[in-house]
């Protein structure tokens, strides 16, 4: 592991260091470079509509921004600023409208739309706001364990439970090698599909049985329907969802509407753990609050870009900040609250 | 449960009163004499005064209806349906045997409409707004705003005049002793009547498959679906199918008396001798017993067709079937009212 002075290289790449902000194997885990976003869209102000013209309306540009290893970087931006359109951008998720332009490093390897998508569920996974995005006819269980063909199943199974699972997996190579040298013919073959089959999911019901362990939800929480979790149950199931893909990177957008700070600081804590073993999360919000309590780095989205990217540590003081308009931030903040009394929602 | 039982019953048989009650006024208000439009105009001519008393006496013309009804409602909870005058049998036997003739056409065109329809939905709204789309659309509009009778005519000229794929009509060979004629001469003379029906029904089904299926496909839920890696094949698979299948069912199950209502007229074109077909008779001619068993029958077919979507849902969807009882005879209440206001 190579771990740079922070000290001495407060600033690269744009940005500023956090204490925890590693550079496993030499490189950010994800890195956007220059990112630009624009749509093509009829002017809305026309006469009428058939001499509307196409105009190109831009709503990102130059953005740069970047996650190290054991880090939780959080975007703080105001509604309508673009942050879910970068969220989706990183999934590989481009409407038909949009030129994108730009690079987009994972783990040191440049990305393109197809590697992007590739990646979904592979190294990136999302967290997503609310439960509607569980499909309301399946068991949560089910969902969580999901649909995918994970390769990185056993990799994961591993890091829940070393002993447990592993050795699981191995005494089920083992029964497959020993499958595959005396079955030649095609039924056996697709007798060992159907059983390679029925152990991967064996593995993944085993390993979300983990993860609800680790994450306090009961085993009956499983065969629940979306519409019978609370709140809190709903936010740690979506949570394991993304973990069960065993990703390097989480994206969370807004991850903890409706809660106060207190209890959305506690539902971060599962963000922390996971960044504490050397994962990176991207956390989107407008509530520099919270992004200020929970994260090592903020990034300030302002007017279609990220003007300034720093370590929360430097809010401590407005003379470490670079930019206007995060300053402006520090001094709407409550504590600071000569300027702005209403505190967390100054971008709003 | 008990309770939502008897319920149902009540409904049931309230309903079917009022369908009796209904058919019986309509054919007492209606023109027609009976006596005339069966034993046809010149025989009526020719016939001697005391003859005509005779044969209205007959037909109950002499009769008021309120009379009528009540002998006819004592024969029927008795269970005598009565006789059908026109065809001078019991009205149950006539009922049974072109049942059996109309169901084969129905359950045809129910499942063929079905199934093509489901399809087609998927297919229309995978390629939203692209040329398969574009093809599914136009041919639901088309078809949504074709006359049964007229597409029927159609058909029976290019398959059957032209073509000679199909027979011109009847739902067996004529001429042949009931004891030859095989499964494939039933299937082969309900082919293009079922066709028809079918190819009406299933404008209604794409155009709502397709609909829920565009939804679906732009809720958060697939979009995440996608975000996890899924295929679009998992996509359909895991989550579109369970999703629209539910509503594609009840619509199907509901839609049940648009395909009775369709089978009234295509048997008449194809000279189809089912239920639709008797109806027709037996309402020109005036045989209530008959047109009165044949309402109730559909009646009791739809008010089914709408308790068994009522009851899939209690069973299939979780949000009803987890949230308790109470909720859930709430929805089939409401169900239960749309049932009759279908009729
Ligand atoms: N397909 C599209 N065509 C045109 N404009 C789009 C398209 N998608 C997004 N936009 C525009 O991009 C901008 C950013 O939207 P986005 O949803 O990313 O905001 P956000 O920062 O996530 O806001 P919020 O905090 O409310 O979630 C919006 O102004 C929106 O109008
Ligand atoms: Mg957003």
């Amino acid at each position: 592991m190579l771990t740079l002075n922070h000290e001495l290289e407060q600033s690269h790449h744009h940005h500023k260091h956090a204490n925890t902000s590693h550079h496993v194997g030499g490189h950010h885990l994800m890195q956007v470079e220059n990112l630009n976003i624009s749509f093509t869209m009829y002017e809305s102000d026309a006469r009428s509509y058939f001499n509307a013209k196409q105009v190109q309306s831009n709503v990102i540009h130059d953005l740069c921004i970047g996650v190290h290893s054991g880090e939780i970087v959080a975007i703080v931006g105001a509604s309508g600023s673009g942050k879910t359109l970068l969220a989706d951008s990183l999934m590989g998720h481009f409407e038909p409208n949009a030129t994108v332009t730009g690079s987009i490093w994972f783990d040191g390897d440049k990305m393109d739309a197809a590697s992007l998508k590739k990646l979904r569920g592979h190294g990136i996974s999302l967290v997503p706001q609310s439960v509607n995005f569980l499909d309301p006819l399946i068991k949560v269980g089910k969902q969580v364990q999901g649909f995918t063909k994970s390769n990185s199943i056993k990799k994961c199974a591993d890091k829940v439970s070393p002993k447990n699972i592993s050795n699981n997996a191995s005494s089920i190579s083992n029964s497959d090698d020993a499958n595959n040298s005396d079955d030649v013919s095609n039924t056996g073959n697709t007798n060992k599909a159907r059983r390679f089959f029925k152990e991967h999911r064996a593995q993944r019901a085993k390993l979300q049985a983990k993860l609800f362990e680790r994450y306090n939800l009961n085993s009956n929480v499983a065969s629940l329907y979306p519409f019978e979790l609370s709140g809190g149950m709903a936010r740690r199931v979506l949570l394991c969802c993304a973990l069960m893909d065993n990703p390097k990177v989480i994206i969370a957008d807004e991850p903890t509407p409706g809660l106060d700070l207190e209890l959305a600081k506690v539902a971060l804590a599962d963000f922390r753990q996971f960044a504490n073993d050397g994962g990176g999360v991207l956390l989107i919000t407008h509530d520099i609050e919270l992004a200020l309590s929970v994260a090592d780095r903020v990034a300030v989205f302002y007017d279609g870009t990220v003007v300034e990217e720093t370590a929360v540590a430097n809010f401590a003081n407005p003379d470490l900040l670079s930019h206007p308009f995060s300053k402006a931030l520090w001094h709407a903040l409550p504590e600071h609250d000569f300027f702005a009394p209403t505190g967390g929602d100054a971008l709003s | 449960m008990l309770r939502y039982t008897l319920q149902q019953l009540l409904k049931f048989f309230l309903l079917l009163f009022a369908v009796s009650v209904v058919a019986f006024v309509l054919v007492s208000v209606s023109p027609i004499d009976p006596v005339q439009a069966n034993v046809g105009q010149t025989a009526w001519l020719n016939m001697s005064e005391a003859k005509r008393a005779q044969l209205s006496e007959y037909w109950g013309a002499n009769t008021p209806v309120w009379q009528r009804f009540i002998n006819w409602l004592g024969a029927v909870v008795q269970g005598d349906l009565g006789i059908s005058l026109r065809y001078n049998a019991p009205v149950a036997s006539i009922i049974a045997q072109r049942f059996a003739t109309s169901a084969v056409l129905m359950t045809l065109a129910w499942t063929f409409s079905g199934v093509i329809g489901f399809v087609l939905g998927i297919v229309a709204a995978l390629h939203k707004d692209r040329l398969l789309d574009r093809c599914v659309k136009a041919y639901c509009f088309v078809l949504a705003s074709t006359p049964t009778f007229w597409l029927a005519l159609v058909f029976l000229i290019v398959f059957s005049v032209l073509l000679g794929w199909f027979p011109l009509g009847f739902s067996q060979p004529v001429g042949v002793s009931s004891s030859e004629i095989t499964l494939f001469d039933t299937i082969h003379h309900a082919i293009l009547p079922a066709l028809t029906l079918s190819v009406i029904g299933v404008a209604n089904i794409a155009l709502h498959t397709r609909e829920k299926c565009i939804d679906i496909l732009q809720s958060e839920y697939l979009r995440f679906a996608r975000s996890r890696g899924e295929s679009i094949v998992s996509q359909i698979r895991h989550h579109c199918l369970r999703n629209i299948a539910l509503p594609a069912i009840t619509l199907q199950l509901a839609s049940i008396s648009e395909i009775f209502g369709g089978s009234v007229l295509v048997e008449q074109v194809f000279s189809y001798p089912g239920l639709g077909q008797a109806a027709v008779t037996a309402g020109l001619g005036g045989d209530v017993a008959l047109l009165v068993a044949i309402a109730i029958l559909s009646a009791a077919l739809v008010f089914a067709g709408n308790l068994i979507a009522n009851l899939l849902y209690g069973v299939i969807d979780p949000r009803i079937r987890r949230s308790g009882f109470t909720s859930f005879s709430d929805s089939v209440k409401q169900g239960g009212a749309n049932a009759s206001h279908d009729i």
